[in-house]
């Protein structure tokens, strides 16, 4: 494992670089189709309405994929991560068009003391955060 | 209907394998939208000494939740398997998963336990290849009772 970052470099509340993603029903079918997960409510907007919900949600997994994208980038080498957590509160709901936008950010939290950083991630859309307790564990160099 | 308590440290058999190659590695990492190079190109992989290109974080979640979906039909279990909705996921990473790897899961009902009308039940999923564990998975799962 070879991150990009020094434990030396960072201290704790540093933020990290933020992003910007897009999810778009085209985005949902390809995630659908490279995890294996085909459940309707991803996919189908009369049965997503069927069972309740607004419109078609994103695979919570997708979510989780996308949010440590902003540790794997800050390190550059993903690999640096040994733990990854989170707990899915709030779905996102993706109508049909554009897609919708999701903020993902993430803070270091805590240096550990076997040397390893814990970064805390967040995730919102529209306004509100759609993973809890999401943490990394990240060995930097 | 509420699940069985006595399958609380219920092991399953082991689950096929997958055999992981550049092409699963790849639609993976395109799918979730990580642009990595590390995913897609060897010579990248291996100027962070990696031998291979290796795959995202999340990745094991494609043969983690195929095992366990398996054992959601367990009838022992008695799990309404129409009403769960995963609420938290965990994985805690030994070393990266690497073309070339056999991934193999076994799964075990960690723990069930009720809140209100649901069922929390959490699956240990510890998939490795070729005997060696490679990371191993932790799914929280609601069983949504009735109202």
């Amino acid at each position: 494992m070879a991150a990009r970052i020094a434990l030396a470099d960072v201290t704790v509340g540093n933020e990290l670089p933020s992003l910007s993603m897009t999810f778009t029903r085209e985005d949902l079918v390809a995630y659908a189709h490279a995890s294996g997960d085909m459940n309707p409510i991803h996919r189908e907007e009369e049965f997503a309405k069927s069972v309740g919900l607004p419109d078609v949600i994103a695979h919570g997994m997708l979510t989780m994929g996308r949010a440590i994208k902003v540790v794997t980038d800050w390190v550059a080498d993903p690999t640096a991560v040994i733990d990854y957590t989170v707990r899915m509160t709030r779905p996102v709901v993706v109508p049909a068009g554009a897609g919708v936008v999701v903020e993902f950010g993430g803070k270091v939290a805590a240096i550990n003391d076997d040397g390893t950083v814990r970064v805390d991630l967040s995730a919102t859309f529209d306004g509100q955060t759609v993973l809890g307790q999401a943490r990394a564990t990240v060995r930097l160099a | 209907m509420s699940m069985n308590r006595e399958m609380i440290g219920h092991q399953y058999p082991a689950s096929d394998s997958l055999l992981v190659t550049e092409a699963v590695i790849r639609d993976f990492a395109l799918a979730i939208g990580d642009d990595n190079p590390i995913y897609v190109d060897q010579t990248v992989a291996q100027s962070f000494g990696h031998a291979t290109v290796c795959a995202p974080p999340t990745f094991p979640i494609v043969v983690t939740m195929a095992a366990m979906e398996k054992s959601f039909h367990d009838p022992a279990l008695n799990m309404d398997f129409t009403r769960v909705v995963h609420s938290d996921q965990r994985f805690e990473y030994v070393r990266p998963i690497a073309v070339g790897d056999e991934l193999v899961v076994t799964t075990v009902v960690e723990d069930i336990k009720a809140l209100g009308n649901n069922d929390i039940a959490t699956f240990r999923t510890e998939v490795s290849s070729l005997g060696e564990l490679v990371v191993t998975g932790w799914s929280k799962l609601v069983v949504r009772g009735d109202e």
